[in-house]
């Protein structure tokens, strides 16, 4: 029999029902707002509601060349960064996976540190380490900032799947007379390729998106993100920054929904 | 190329070794590297006449961040901040988390894990845009309080000195409220899975014994979900700290720790004390993780 208080706990009530959709709501407000005043007829104040809707502001975003740019650089950036942390931390997940040896516990902070500690210290450091070796800050010292931390994402990502891929498998197919490359090809690689996938995917959003280590590393280059915090502080032309941020948000929202789709499967499975 | 596969399988630890090097080297050099690079850099101090940087190693920069009262201000009002907001954080994540855990069928889970994780990943910038929009004079917010008639209530919360200020938008609280929303995602979700391994016969046998719900809540629920909030709050606590970009766009004119890095480097040109208020947030960091960790904070990871 279950007493009063259990049923408290188990069912939901109402109350707690509305809390958990309101701070849902909460959460999803803000992206809404956004889409909401890319539309807007005013172009001087935040006023609310908007007193028209209009599309012109598409029209005069798509047309200027300095975003195109940043937009081309921030793809390409993100690019690159994503390509050298598949390489690399799919590497270091292989080696870390099921592997025991003497310092493996250190190696294995190392591979959170650069996402665990605020991404200003990963900024200031890399700047500080360029200005001792006298280097320039550009395209490639973005890349460096950028791969360092997609590595990071890459790696948890891919470790997560080889440690439910049982090894028994592996050993069934060496065992069968496979090779260690057959195995790989044949065994492990099907199993992994949708974390590789969603590693990828995230590394990449996390990447078009970064500000805070970019404009320590990023010199006189102009990613988008640095595009629009530039904007913020020049709030001249408010109408075009609305539009770009809602463009923003759908470039990020393919790769994250993609990622999600690709590991959802095997995360509510094992639950 | 067989042949080499069949070699490096015998030889687990040369192939071992030979996978991790790449990736190892990169972050030993380029990261590890970097953060020796900014140790040295705090030990070097700026000459206060020609405004250049002495490579020589010395504590003159520390001694400036400790002993100038405005430093010190800066610091403990991030500290302050970061804590407000993980406290409150982690009370905001709490029904979101234990809808998802404990009550929602699976698809309802579903969608509040793809509606918590949505607004996660979108673009941290036009978030923190949107916020200003939306704390702005005439924006959505007061638009809302308005319409509530709770304007007098806003108006008093405004008027309360240190968190107060003309606007939302140019207050500490408006600051808050940015970053509860801002790191709430990455409360919620470590939460959540602390709360599904809460056992259900716990909860049943605690009502059984008698216990009324909040009995139930403050001596089985929470000491169970605790590990969560450990792991909730390092990323709060911590993105909070080193965060330049919220109390920049939005907030009173009072500095953080991290705009004062931003600053220093950029337009000021002083490294060294750029790079030392940059160890303040690491130093802070390995405190709480240290604390977090008796907390079991990393089962929950």
């Amino acid at each position: 029999m279950r007493s009063r208080g259990a049923r408290d706990w188990n069912a939901a009530s109402f109350s707690q029902k509305l809390a958990a959709f309101a701070g849902l709501a909460f959460l999803h407000l803000p992206v809404w707002v956004i889409v909401l005043y890319a539309f807007t007829t005013e172009d001087r104040t935040y006023q609310f509601p908007p007193p028209g809707l209009t599309l012109h502001w598409f029209a005069v975003a798509f047309a200027r060349e300095d975003i195109w740019n940043a937009l081309r650089l921030s793809l390409y950036v993100a690019s690159v960064a994503t390509l050298m942390a598949l390489l690399l931390g799919t590497l270091a997940a292989f080696a870390l996976a099921h592997s025991r040896f003497r310092g493996r516990e250190a190696i294995t902070l190392l591979f959170v540190l650069p996402i665990a500690l605020p991404g200003i210290i990963t900024g200031i450091a890399l700047l500080s380490a360029f200005k001792f070796g006298g280097i320039q800050p550009g395209f490639w010292t973005i890349i460096t900032g950028h791969a360092t931390f997609c590595i990071v994402i890459v790696h948890n990502n891919v470790i997560a799947r080889l440690r439910r891929l049982p090894q028994s498998w592996v050993e069934a197919s060496m065992d069968l007379g496979a090779d260690g490359l057959q195995t790989f090809r044949y065994v492990i690689l099907p199993q992994i390729a949708t974390a590789l996938l969603a590693g990828g995917m995230l590394a990449f959003a996390l990447s078009f998106d970064e500000i805070i280590v970019t404009l320590f590393t990023a010199g006189h280059e102009q990613t988008l993100p640095i595009w629009f915090f530039n904007e913020l502080f020049r709030p001249r032309e408010r109408p075009i920054t609305n539009v770009v941020a809602v463009s923003v948000v759908l470039i990020t929202m393919v790769p994250i929904l993609l990622a999600y789709w690709l590991t959802r499967p095997r995360e509510f499975e094992s639950k | 190329m067989r042949a080499i596969a069949r070699f490096l399988y015998g030889r687990r630890g040369f192939y071992l070794a030979l996978l991790l090097l790449p990736p190892l080297l990169w972050l030993g050099i380029v990261y590890l590297g970097s953060l020796f690079a900014l140790l040295m850099q705090s030990f070097y101090a700026i000459d206060e006449f020609t405004a250049r940087i002495v490579p020589k190693l010395t504590l003159a920069t520390y001694r400036q961040l400790v002993s100038h009262p405005a430093n010190v201000d800066i610091i403990l009002r991030t500290l302050g901040m970061a804590v407000a907001v993980t406290l409150v954080a982690a009370v905001v994540a709490f029904p979101i988390a234990n809808y998802m855990a404990r009550h929602a069928s699976p698809r309802m889970k579903a969608f509040f894990y793809v509606g918590v994780m949505l607004p996660m990943w979108t673009s941290y910038l036009v978030k923190v845009y949107a916020w200003r929009l939306m704390l702005a004079k005439q924006g959505i917010l007061s638009w809302f309080v308005d319409q509530l008639g709770l304007a007098p209530v806003l108006n008093a919360a405004l008027a309360t000195p240190v968190i107060g200020g003309p606007s939302l938008a140019s207050s500490y609280l408006g600051m808050f409220i940015v970053f509860v929303y801002m790191w709430l995602p990455f409360m919620i979700l470590p939460l959540t899975a602390a709360l599904e391994r809460v056992p259900q016969s716990l909860l049943q046998a605690s009502a059984d014994l008698g216990a009324r719900p909040g009995q139930t809540f403050r001596n089985v629920v929470l000491p169970l979900a605790l590990p969560g909030f450990a792991a909730g709050s390092v990323f709060t606590f911590s993105l909070t700290l080193g965060d330049y970009i919220i109390p920049s766009v939005v907030g009173a004119p009072g500095y953080f720790i991290g705009m004062m890095v931003y600053q220093q480097q950029g337009t000021v040109g002083n490294l060294p004390l750029a790079a030392a208020f940059s160890v303040v947030p690491i130093i802070l960091i390995a405190i709480y993780l240290s604390l977090a960790k008796r907390l079991g904070a990393f089962h929950a990871l």
